[in-house]
């Protein structure tokens, strides 16, 4: 048992809802396009989660948002679920904040392959225990 | 009697053989009119007794441009009026009756594009050893746009490194591995992995760290690497540790970096007194093999500390987001070592901006466009701890790597409790600085309540709730607040 660390409050305790609520708050004030994004393939190069919805701009309030993680979680129960929020100022023009919302109950987390390269070099390789036990969406 | 000896001589009285003030030659002009394609420089200068200000202004601007002691004839040769840097301003430094502030313009055409050895062997080449000035100090410097055009900066940049790391919203975590001298590879890869896998971003190697006989440079990158690799299977994140390729020569360093990227490493390190083109070099390389750059200013505090006599460090950090570093260490103002904090937040603020305003109490003279190059991250690393994280977070901003050596290493629970302590008490301030709590001041409270699921936190902020190092500045601001310049 492992506990993934991405994102910005990884090593808290969970957040809750209402400590959500006020991150997606600061979101808004800030003026940030905010999405939530799902998976079962948590590798930390992989990059692109599977979107659930579009990003949303100009949310009046948080409560879109509560709504749309609140399905993600419904229809994703046991899956990693993040928000992510987005800042188009120009000289920035990426992601601002990101943050896990929901965990698999169970994180059996990675393990790492050791290929014997030259001289002592070695080649590693970073696998998931639950990707390589299960197909996509049967994995937690 | 040889050929040389009689001849008829016929140039202007300007050009008579012999030795004219400098403001006569044409290095002083008040009525110059600043081009938007000028290099402009703010010396800081202290003039020999009895010396005229404005005639050592005009000097500064000979000697940094194209003048020698005395008239030679072949200026005449040269459409020398456009090449002679013009001194246009001098206005007494406030509270300090021997210094004087002078504002040189040069043509963007004296200057090789794209090469800081260039521009730096002009601005800073001969001058500071001029007998006529006391002291000098090269304080601010406006890059035109169009020259800043002929440098690429730095390859990875803050948004793309934050895109590679996958880490958004908060500043980045590091640590330099302690002892910094003597540790074999073996042990020394142990605490890279403890860190790591406690919860910070990187690791780093320090300054003079390269390949001595107690551990090699292949030792030291194969065990790290080894560090690096586990933690981010533990932790699931992506993790790095700065491999410090600085040699004897650049054949070494590129050696060193080819078996850093073929270790699969995220970052390498430099140090500055490799020097400015292996620095321009360095970066190339990163750019080529996709490579975050990491600058240790080692050596920088010898010129840029004393505030009478060196370069300003807001002009080092110029230089060096032209030249390509994606990370420069930049002050920490409440760590061990020096730094004021506006002093410090105009150095920020000139890596990170897109452009630059003139704000003469955070020692920024010019208003100065970045022409879009990209942001240079700062590392705030020395004398800093988790107890401090609410000034930090004021201080320093999200834009930064934190890095806390022995605020790691030295928990008595041993490094992995001393990176999650870091990590936790990092998180609790951005989660209360983002729900609009007022940080700085519930900064202690944040902190308590945080340890209070977090063990490791609550034995760093015991330990170390004392420890500050509140000594005066050496480098300090002239300006409070901002005036507006005055007419000359």
């Amino acid at each position: 048992m492992t506990r993934i660390t991405q994102g910005i409050f990884s090593l808290l305790p969970d957040l809750t809802d209402d400590q959500i609520k006020k991150q997606i708050d600061y979101c808004i004030r800030k003026g940030f396009a905010i999405g939530v994004e799902y998976t079962d393939d948590p590798h930390p190069r992989n990059c692109y989660w599977e979107l659930w919805g579009l990003p949303l701009f100009d949310l009046p309030n948080s409560a879109t948002i509560l709504y749309e993680i609140n399905e993600c979680r419904k229809a994703h129960p046991n899956m990693y679920i993040k928000l992510n929020a987005f800042n188009n100022t120009r000289g920035i023009e990426s992601t601002a904040v990101s943050f896990i919302v929901q965990r698999p109950a169970s994180e059996p987390g990675f393990y790492l392959t050791r290929q014997e390269g030259k001289g002592r070099n070695i080649i590693y390789t970073l696998q998931s225990y639950a990707v390589q036990s299960a197909a996509e969406g049967s994995r937690y | 009697m040889s050929d040389a000896s009689e001849r008829t001589r016929i140039k202007s009285e300007r050009y008579e053989s012999g030795v004219i003030p400098y403001k006569k030659m044409g290095y002083w002009d008040a009525d110059y009119t600043v081009k938007d394609t000028d290099i402009l420089c703010l010396f800081r200068v202290t003039p020999q007794p009895g010396v005229d200000p404005i005639e050592a202004a005009a000097a500064i601007a000979g000697e940094s441009s194209t003048a020698t002691w005395t008239v030679v004839w072949t200026d005449l040769l040269t459409a020398c009026d456009i090449y002679r840097a013009k001194a246009y301003f001098v206005e007494e430094v406030p509270n300090n009756p021997n210094e004087f502030f002078s504002f040189i313009a040069y043509e963007c055409d004296l200057f090789e594009e794209g090469s800081i050895a260039n521009l730096t062997a002009s601005i800073i080449g001969n001058v500071f050893g001029f007998k006529a000035v006391k002291c000098l100090r090269l304080e601010d410097m406006r890059l035109p746009f169009s020259y800043l055009k002929t440098f690429m900066g730095p390859a990875t940049g803050v948004i793309v490194e934050r895109e590679r790391l996958d880490v958004f919203g908060r500043p980045l975590l590091g640590a330099t591995v302690k002892p910094k001298l003597g540790l074999s590879g073996k042990n020394y890869g142990r605490v890279v992995y403890e860190g790591l896998r406690g919860g910070l971003d990187f690791l780093k190697d320090d300054e003079n760290i390269n390949s001595q006989p107690f551990m090699r440079w292949r030792e030291r990158y194969l065990y790290v690497m080894e560090g690096v690799n586990k933690a981010a299977a533990k932790s699931g994140c992506v993790k790095g540790s700065y491999l410090n390729v600085t040699a004897a020569t650049m054949e070494d360093m590129y050696e060193r970096a080819e078996f850093a990227r073929e270790l699969g490493s995220v970052i390498i390190m430099i140090d500055l007194v490799i020097g400015y083109t292996a620095i321009q070099s360095i970066s190339n390389w990163g750019r080529k093999n996709d490579m975050i750059v990491h600058l240790h200013r080692a050596g920088h505090s010898t010129y840029t500390r004393q505030k009478n006599h060196g370069i300003n460090f807001r002009v080092i950090c110029k230089w060096m987001r032209m030249a390509g570093v994606d990370h420069i260490h930049a002050g920490t103002v409440v760590g061990k070592l020096e730094g004021d904090p506006n002093t410090v937040k105009g150095f920020y603020d000139t890596l990170l901006f897109s452009s630059l305003k003139e704000n003469r109490s955070l020692g920024i003279f010019f208003n100065m466009d970045w022409a879009s190059l990209r942001k240079c991250l700062p590392v705030a690393s020395g004398g800093i701890h988790c107890g401090q994280m609410h000034q930090l977070t004021h201080l320093l901003g999200e834009d930064v790597v934190l890095q806390f050596g022995g605020g790691t290493i030295g928990h008595p629970d041993g490094i992995q409790a001393g990176a999650t302590a870091n990590r936790v008490a990092l998180e609790a301030m951005v989660l209360a600085k983002n729900e609009g709590r007022d940080y700085l001041k519930e900064g202690t409270d944040i902190l308590k309540a945080a340890s209070r699921n977090c063990r490791p936190l609550q034995v760093a902020l015991d330990l170390w709730k004392a420890i500050t190092f509140e000594y005066a500045s050496t480098d300090t601001l002239d300006f409070e607040a901002t005036p507006t310049r005055s007419a000359s």
